[in-house]
């Protein structure tokens, strides 16, 4: 059941390409725009790095959250799936992790291409793709639960950021920290530890969260 | 089997219904009658587990549907206004997804068949963008035969189609009913199933 939703939802983002695209091409042009605008200031870019990283990875991980549910819920496919007897929880953890894998995985892959672009050595490079690879699958769960709750409502676009965006804060501050502990000389091992937790945490809870929000939003 | 014990509903400050009891024993029929707004959806949203009565409960072979949970909703088959077809798949992989959601798997063979049943042969490799209301309707119907649950809870189900799709709706409907099943269902247009037992539950 769980690989039925996940060969589902990624056959429907094949035949819809412009959706991950969109989040990819955003995520590319706002990490790109901070050297165009701030100049060829080698060490003040190698500082910016993480940050800016993560932040587009947030923003761009967030742009795609309200189609998470939005499609499904207007077609009447979400009505299915909560009649399913199937557990609600494995269902949404099948949609989370296909949203990971059509949004995140691209980040991730992208992120050293973009990486070069600040002057970042090989060796930050792979902490980003590390610190990165564990903290996406948590924005993807957690953004689950926003749209989740925002779901059928008018302007749930803004409030899934006003949600979501506080809940990113613990990711973004190990994330980013990581890779500025990595160049800073010291070791990043706690950073990487704390997000695998922040991992863990959410792989276990999230579902849970998610399909009880989808059920107070379908009432 | 099932059963409605002194059902209200309340939506927002209007109270659409209240103190609706019924039994329906295998083999039986319920048809909800009511004009436009009457609270039929939500009646049959309710028997489905998808919202909760404001006051009383639903029961399935005597036990409570809220406790059952997952147990009730393998018996059940819910087709709503939505057809739950999602427009960038093929009308084959539409009914394999909603079948497998529904907890049957099906192999290709099984769909088509059930398809061509339908009327929508020829048509199974087309995505379901292109098809029209009433072809819509005929997938999201044909789950009816793949999955063989024992409560089928139609809202609407003739919306749309055309005079042969009615025909083929109503020689299902009777089958399901003579093999001991139940069906719940809202209509405007007068269909004429025999069944051992019909309720008529009339929402005002």
């Amino acid at each position: 059941m769980f690989f039925w939703i996940i060969q589902r939802d990624l056959l429907l983002a094949v035949r819809r390409r412009s959706d991950v695209l969109t989040t990819l091409f955003f995520f590319v042009i706002v990490v790109s725009l901070f050297p165009l605008s701030v100049g060829p200031e080698m060490n003040l870019l190698r500082i910016m790095a993480p940050g800016v990283v993560w932040v587009a990875a947030l923003l761009a991980s967030m742009l795609s959250l309200g189609r998470l549910f939005s499609s499904d819920y207007l077609d009447g496919t979400l009505e299915q799936m909560l009649l399913s007897p199937q557990s609600l929880s494995i269902l949404v953890l099948g949609k989370a992790l296909a949203h990971w894998l059509v949004t995140g995985v691209p980040l991730v892959l992208m992120a050293p291409v973009l990486g070069i672009q600040y002057d970042l050595p090989a060796d930050a490079l792979f902490v980003l793709v590390l610190s990165l690879l564990l903290g996406t699958p948590v924005l993807s769960l957690i953004g689950a639960i926003g749209a989740a709750l925002t779901l059928g409502l008018r302007g749930g676009g803004v409030l899934v950021s006003l949600l979501v965006l506080p809940l990113y804060i613990p990711v973004l501050i190990f994330g980013a920290g990581a890779v500025e502990a990595n160049m800073a000389g010291i070791s990043y091992d706690a950073h990487l530890s704390l997000l695998g937790a922040f991992l863990l945490v959410s792989l276990v809870f999230a579902p849970w969260a998610i399909a009880s929000s989808l059920r107070v939003s379908m009432e | 089997m099932l059963q409605g014990i002194n059902l209200t509903c309340v939506r927002g400050d209007r109270r659409l219904f209240k103190e609706v009891n019924f039994i329906l024993e295998a083999g039986g029929l319920m048809q909800v009658h009511g004009p436009n707004g009457s609270g039929k959806t939500s009646l049959l949203r309710m028997l489905c587990g998808l919202s909760h009565p404001a006051m009383g409960e639903i029961t399935w072979c005597g036990t409570s549907i809220r406790v059952l949970g997952g147990e009730y909703f393998a018996n059940l088959t819910y087709i709503g206004h939505l057809s739950g077809t999602k427009d960038d798949l093929t009308v084959l992989e539409n009914l394999r997804i909603s079948s497998a959601l529904a907890g049957v798997r099906i192999s290709e063979r099984q769909a088509s068949d059930a398809l061509t049943h339908m009327g929508l042969n020829g048509r199974e490799f087309l995505p379901a963008k292109v098809l029209s209301q009433g072809q819509r309707r005929r997938v999201a119907l044909a789950r009816l035969l793949v999955c063989k649950t024992k409560l089928w809870i139609l809202d609407e189900p003739l919306a749309a189609l055309d005079v042969m799709a009615v025909q083929l709706i109503q020689e299902l409907l009777e089958q399901h009913l003579a093999e001991k099943g139940l069906v719940v269902m809202t209509t405007h247009q007068e269909i004429d199933v025999t069944a051992v037992s019909k309720v008529h539950l009339r929402l005002v």
